[in-house]
């Protein structure tokens, strides 16, 4: 299973459940900025994450790539705290530290103890407005980044169709475009570009604080007012209002390159979390590729033996719609004709014949006991509140979601099944292997 | 769709590369009271009771990894644990799946170095139906033929697939050149060759030989108390009979003797670069020590020298990092870094010069008393889930570190001194007899002679 989709799955699976058992409490400060907290007395550590509504979704052509390079910079210093001192802070005080860029939203948060975390409002602040972006280490930065591109996608066949896929099924929308931007566009990234983007995104009216743990909120509110409420509100800044075509035929790509196995890959456009058929396609996603019982394992890899891996995904809590993916994996001496009959006669399938009641109910246990179990961690709690927050859902869906599960028929994933997995709204992408030069 | 994350991976995460989090706990209050039991059978079952989810996480060791694999027979102990869970006397291979997937439980086997594994996450109103899985796997397996040669044609695949990873071929390649003549040299899941040559008679004596219940160790964390966890465990293996023990001899692991240089061509735009010699088991002394030294050199994150020098001043790489497998015999001691092909040689000059530093010159003050916060204030963060607490209970038991380890860690770590860094540097680093693999496209890194 390719990197980039096993982290896709693990996130989906973090946010399928009901309300958490501990009340989600939502306050504002004056210049805009939204705290949500969580109280979680388990253990005595807190998670604080403070998440800025912009991504590779905000991002123009020739400027890939700088959502997450200007999350690298963030770590590279302020006139107060110099290049490195956030990490070395965080961790003199035995805390964990982090960031992450996807493409609707920038994330930075500490895992602290509850009696540190007067370090996370300090740090966060001042970095939410006082950057320096130091000419000399963005260079060296931007030298970091694309050895990071090399080492995830550039040197890594599956990542690099996965990037494919995207760019051949968006054509207008950015999610065209990978997170870590194309590596033309990095080669000219430029430190004024980066500084502009700053300022326009972060600032506290397009910034959320998820806190989740062992904490007082009262007190946690007052504080952070202290420190964050002398932050003015930034200028007025545009939306991305951009929304993808209907497709018109199934788009098919061949990507050859050095590789060992062929590796097939289906995208079909898919709704967001605004549409509800968002929530059978949750349940046709477990019961086609929920656990080693699910339908295309045992189908794919177990019986016909086709493929190392097989299964299926959708994010659908994203800000904007995204795609419906299925992938397998080829054996040694199997085709990917092989596959792609395999994996269209389960699609055809599910269009035309109901899901048992004892599947559809084993989709449904999945779902709620994976979402209880992902709470077993303050720092997931936190994550899914964020993503919740920053791509317009609010934390509120967690409110209505078992229900909505609940409520699902097999008629219900029969209809979102033939509505979307459509020839006409698939792109296909196919990695051949070509022999090894020496 | 993804995330692309600033921080160094200490421990290479198989999926979730976000998860890598020790959040943190005051040290005063982990909070934590294992108790720990050994049975009538033998089984030595170790038990915390958390009640802030109705869940129950069962972490099993059985002491038997690939360190016990027959001569030339690379990859038994892992296919057994890869079919354990693939039929049993009773449940076929769909049977336990289906049956897991539909309390949305999560039942898993994989084998490891010294000892293989088997793990039950259930929701407690599930707990009879997850533990009846979990003994059944592990007490009546019958390692169907037909699974077994689906399985041995499915880790040939896996090993075939894990050649477009590069940082894998290199790691592969230094394991097999610095452990010549030990089990460590030869990877947990076999190579094509050996593992075809794997026959069910392999698997059913390696089965019958090790997965014993005085050879088993069983970690329990969740919401039960420890009446209901002892019984539990007492009556679901109750069936299952000690018996007198066999482990064969592990041959010794030989140090490294000689520089060596392994250069692997590959049509690729980086040069994936592991580096080092063999190095310390758990159980010695000097582990402390050893582990405050390499966080200072390559082991702590954006905190380390190797990170400070490569990545934030050179902007060489994304990751760089140096690491200690401390098992049961010697491990490895490795650095590794994936740079670009053109400054490979620049990079590895990078690490040596750290490498000797290390061994020439006393530490700061600044230096390792930041070591020192980080490691005991972060030492707790590790117990902040189930699933964590569960393995570090394993971990603990299977190395022997003692009841106490817990509450004595501070203060190993507090009391060692500069000078134990040096000393330990001196002994455990040596920038001579070390083997470099490097694979990349040798036509660039200029390192060819």
């Amino acid at each position: 299973m390719s990197r980039l989709i096993a982290i896709a799955l693990a996130v989906l699976y973090l946010f399928t459940g009901s309300a958490f058992g501990s009340e989600i409490r939502e306050h504002f400060l004056p210049n805009g900025l939204k705290i949500v907290t969580v109280e979680n007395h388990k253990s005595p550590v807190v998670t604080f994450q403070v998440w800025y509504k912009v991504g590779s979704r905000n991002e123009i052509t020739g400027r890939t790539g700088i959502s997450h390079l200007l999350e690298h910079m963030m770590f590279k210093g302020t006139p107060k705290y110099g290049k490195g001192e956030y990490s070395g802070i965080v961790a003199r005080n035995g805390g964990n530290e982090n960031a992450f860029t996807s493409q609707d939203y920038t994330a930075y948060f500490q895992n602290i103890s509850s009696d540190r975390l007067e370090i996370s409002f300090d740090l966060e602040s001042d970095r939410m407005v006082n950057l320096l972006l130091d000419p000399n280490e963005f260079m060296l930065e931007r030298d970091v980044v694309k050895e990071e591109r090399r080492l995830r996608t550039e040197d890594d066949p599956v990542s690099s169709l996965i990037e494919e896929l995207y760019a051949a099924a968006f054509k207008i929308h950015p999610y065209h475009s990978p997170i870590i931007g194309w590596m033309t566009d990095l080669d000219n990234l430029s430190r004024e570009d980066t500084y502009n983007y700053y300022k326009t995104y972060y600032r506290p009216d397009n910034a959320t604080i998820v806190v989740v743990g062992d904490f007082n909120t009262e007190d946690l509110i007052n504080k952070i007012g202290h420190y964050f409420g002398g932050i003015p509100k930034g200028e007025p800044m545009r939306d991305v209002k951009i929304s993808e075509d209907d497709q018109k035929g199934e788009r098919r790509f061949l990507y050859k390159r050095e590789a060992q196995l062929p590796y097939v890959i289906y995208g079909y456009h898919a709704p967001n979390y605004k549409d509800r058929d968002h929530y059978a396609l949750e349940l046709l996603n477990n019961i086609l590729s929920g656990g080693k019982s699910s339908r295309l394992y045992q189908n794919i890899v177990y019986s016909k033996q086709i493929a190392l891996t097989a299964g299926g995904g959708f994010t659908p809590v994203q800000t904007d719609p995204e795609l419906f993916y299925f992938y397998a994996q080829l054996k040694p001496d199997r085709t990917t004709e092989e596959a792609e009959a395999a994996l269209k006669e389960e699609i055809e399938r599910i269009k035309r014949e109901p899901v048992s009641t004892r599947e559809l109910q084993k989709a449904r246990n999945q779902i709620e006991a994976s979402f209880i179990m992902g709470q077993d961690s303050v720092f997931y709690q936190a994550m899914l509140i964020g993503q919740l927050e920053t791509t317009g859902a609010g934390a509120k869906y967690l409110e209505s979601y078992i229900d909505e599960i609940r409520q699902v028929t097999p008629e219900d994933i029969m209809r979102v099944a033939n509505k979307y997995f459509m020839d006409d709204n698939r792109t296909v992408g196919v990695l051949v292997p070509l022999p090894q030069k020496q | 769709m993804s995330y692309k994350t600033r921080h160094i991976m200490r421990i290479l995460p198989s999926l979730l590369i976000i998860i890598l989090l020790w959040t943190s706990i005051s040290l005063a209050s982990p909070g934590i009271e294992p108790k720990r039991v050994v049975l009538k059978n033998g089984i030595t079952l170790l038990f915390v009771e958390t009640h802030a989810l109705p869940m129950v996480n069962i972490s099993v060791a059985i002491k038997a990894g690939a360190i016990y694999d027959p001569p030339g027979k690379g990859g038994v102990a892992s296919l057994t644990s890869a079919l354990i869970d693939e039929g049993t006397t009773t449940r076929t291979s769909r049977q336990i799946a289906e049956e897991i997937d539909f309390i949305g439980g999560k039942l898993s086997a994989a084998g490891g170095e010294d000892y293989s594994s088997a793990s039950l996450v259930v929701l407690k109103k599930d707990i009879s139906t997850g533990m009846e899985l979990l003994t059944d796997i592990l007490l009546n397996p019958v390692f169907p033929a037909e699974e077994l040669e689906r399985k041995k044609k499915e880790t040939i695949a896996a090993i075939i697939s894990e050649r477009d990873d590069p940082g894998a071929v290199a790691s592969k390649e230094f394991y097999r050149a610095v452990f010549q003549g030990h089990p460590y040299g030869i990877p947990v899941e076999g190579d094509e060759e050996s593992v075809s040559r794997i026959t069910r008679d392999d698997i059913m004596n390696f089965y019958q030989q090790f997965y014993k219940p005085n050879n088993t160790i069983i970690s329990v964390t969740g919401d039960l108390n420890y009446k209901e966890a002892v019984s539990l465990i007492e009556t679901s293996f109750v069936r299952w009979d000690k018996s007198r023990l066999k482990l064969p001899e592990v041959p010794p692991v030989n140090k490294v003797s000689k520089g060596d240089s392994i250069l692997i061509d590959r049509n690729i735009t980086q040069s994936n670069i592991v580096l080092g010699h063999t190095g310390i088991s758990r159980d010695n002394p000097d582990y402390y020590a050893v582990s405050l030294m390499n966080y200072i050199l390559g082991g702590g994150g954006f905190e380390s020298r190797m990170t400070k020098e490569i990545r934030d001043n050179k902007g060489l790489a994304y990751s760089v990092y140096s690491h200690f497998d401390v098992n049961r015999f010697p491990g490895a001691f490795t650095v590794e870094v994936q740079t670009k092909n053109e400054s490979a040689r620049d990079a590895i000059e990078g690490i040596r010069t750290e490498l000797k530093k290390i061994r020439e010159e006393q530490v700061s003050d600044d230096e390792l008393n930041d070591a020192k916060a980080y490691l005991t204030g972060s030492f707790p963060l590790r117990l902040d889930t189930n699933a964590k607490i569960s393995n570090f209970m394993l971990m603990v038991e299977y190395y022997n570190l003692g009841p106490d380890y817990i509450r004595d860690y501070p203060n190993k770590i507090n009391s060692v001194t500069k000078d134990d860094i040096l000393r330990v540097a001196r002994k455990y680093i040596d920038t001579e007899n070390c083997v470099t693999v490097v694979v990349g496209k040798q036509e660039k890194t200029g390192l060819r002679k």
